[in-house]
């Protein structure tokens, strides 16, 4: 610390003696910044009115502090939206699980409806979080750097994480293994990804899951049996075609930067 | 001492460097799509620094031609760059948008959240540093006249109140390049003048094109004119020039609006030619 000022170099710096040279006040006022003692030694040496002065510039401040508007409380957490757009969807996903569960509880001879419908489970939230039909600031979203594969990836996860354990509850109650539900759900999550670089998230999640529909769920229906898809050494397959469609989603990470007319 | 610290803002790098491009915004026989459509079609357009109005007849192609500038829509042809990078593809979109401030003809909003949240969720999605949000929010909304309203749900605003709202939105990042598509809509006569300081503010430094039917408008708010017809550039000119280029004999109240008439009969006429 600078030594300090004598009383009297204080009391002329206080009056506003001009002979003070510029090396000696700059010297005080670091030294008053740092010195309490100092400043309190300034405060008696300025005249009464500037005293004056200073202490209701203080008060007025306090007192608008006092009675003004106290600061926002910080949320932790930013309001996005996407889960009160997601959350109807999520339900819905959840209530065809528990209908699943109960159709296959009830009619035992029929081929688990819990791993037919698995698949396409995570997909009506999925394509709900990523929609310009569902989003009304869908033009904006559209304009912003953040709008992404990073962000797309964000949202399905956090769908994936409330999702899964539907899945989960459903698949253990069923006496299912986890690799028969797990695996081609996030097979199928990752194709809607990987597709919707070209057509749009939801357009993609809605033809995958009429596809398979179609292809897999109605026939299997009809004949009473189980697809050799879904059976119990199929895990190998499942797990090879998440990996290459997770892999064509970075390889197009560029694709899901654009959100326009065309696409969604 | 810490006052001293927190009046001081440490400037990047990046900000003090010198711009490495000649314009704003530059298009060379332009090409987007609006559905099936080529609702611009061989336009050309050089934008600096200044306020520019943009102008034509509706089905002119202004609202795609927006579209497109905010990246919103992909070019079908032709080169676009904006702030000297190439948006044509995908790359260096993040870098450009940073940069950008839009507000679409249709304000789609989030009628549950309140105007703060709305903003600050659009600052976020800017990726705009967290710890000057809350502030840059505040300023934002103070600049439209909103801080009154700032903490209601944007469900219960009004008209005008809700265009203030998105115009708060765009100018968040403090954009480079700021697209305002229809802003005056809604505004109220006074609403009106405080609109046009604020373009005159931000267009000392940057660059904001401000799409109107409003002739008027683009009279007294902008430095510049771009005037579009059938998604090409018909005429681009300072407003002095625009009133200009009307005679007695054209149709209009003003002689903006004369010129205006002028330029679009003469375009007309060269094309069905």
């Amino acid at each position: 610390m600078t030594p300090h000022p004598t009383p009297a170099l204080i009391s002329r710096y206080a009056a506003g003696d001009t002979v003070l040279d510029d090396a000696t006040t700059w010297a005080m006022e670091a030294h008053l910044e740092s010195c309490a003692d100092c400043r309190a030694l300034l405060a008696d040496a300025v005249d009464p009115s500037t005293r004056d002065l200073l202490n209701r510039v203080a008060e007025g401040i306090d007192t608008g502090i006092a009675t003004g508007p106290g600061p926002k409380r910080h949320r932790r957490l930013r309001r996005t939206g996407v889960t009160a757009r997601v959350l109807p969807w999520l339900l819905t996903a959840a209530t065809l699980m528990l209908m699943a569960v109960l159709f296959e509880r009830t009619f035992v001879s029929m081929p688990s409806l819990v791993l037919l419908i698995a698949p396409m489970v995570p997909l009506l939230p999925v394509a709900a979080a990523w929609s310009r039909r569902l989003d009304p600031a869908w033009e904006l979203m559209a304009t912003t750097p953040r709008t992404g594969l990073w962000l797309l990836l964000r949202r399905t996860l956090a769908v994936l994480l409330a999702v899964v354990p539907v899945l989960a509850v459903a698949g253990w109650g069923t006496g299912h293994s986890p690799a028969l539900w797990l695996l081609p759900s996030l097979g199928f999550t990752a194709g809607t990804l990987a597709l919707g670089g070209l057509v749009g998230v939801d357009r993609a999640a809605l033809t995958l899951a009429v596809i398979w529909s179609v292809a897999v769920v109605a026939p299997s229906l009809a004949s009473r049996q189980l697809p050799a898809v879904l059976s119990g050494d199929s895990w190998p397959g499942w797990a090879a075609i998440t990996v290459a469609l997770v892999a064509v989603v970075f390889l197009r990470a560029g694709e899901y930067r654009r959100l326009g007319v065309d696409r969604t | 001492m810490t006052n001293g610290e927190i009046m001081m803002r440490t400037v990047s790098v990046a900000e003090t460097a010198p711009t490495t491009y000649a314009w704003t915004v530059y298009a060379e026989k332009l090409q987007v799509r609006a559905g099936r459509h080529l609702a611009v079609n061989g336009l050309d357009l050089a934008l600096g620094t200044g306020v520019h109005g943009l102008l034509g007849p509706n089905g002119a192609g202004k609202t795609t031609l927006m579209r497109a500038l905010a990246t919103v829509l992909k070019p079908a042809g032709g080169r676009l760059s904006l702030l000297g990078e190439d948006v044509t593809g995908n790359a260096d979109l993040p870098n450009v948008r940073r940069s950008l401030g839009y507000l679409p003809q249709h304000f789609g909003f989030y009628p549950r959240f309140t105007v703060r949240e709305f903003v600050e969720y659009m600052a976020w999605l800017k990726e705009m540093p967290q710890a000057v949000i809350p502030g840059a929010v505040q300023r934002a909304i103070e600049r439209v006249g909103l801080a009154d309203r700032a903490d209601s749900r944007m469900k219960t605003l009004s008209g005008g109140m809700l265009r203030r709202a998105g115009i708060a939105q765009a100018i968040v990042n403090d954009p480079e390049l700021l697209l305002l598509d229809e802003p005056t809509v809604g505004l109220d006569p006074e609403q009106r003048l405080d609109f046009r300081e604020l373009l005159r503010e931000i267009g000392v430094d940057g660059c904001v094109l401000v799409s109107t039917h409003l002739v008027e408008d683009v009279a007294v708010a902008c430095t510049d004119v771009v005037l579009v017809n059938e998604g090409r550039l018909v005429w681009q000119g300072t407003a002095g020039e625009l009133a200009q280029q009307g005679g007695a004999s054209d149709a209009g109240d003003s002689a903006t609006e004369r010129g205006y008439s002028a330029l679009l009969r003469a375009h007309r006429g060269q094309v069905s030619a």
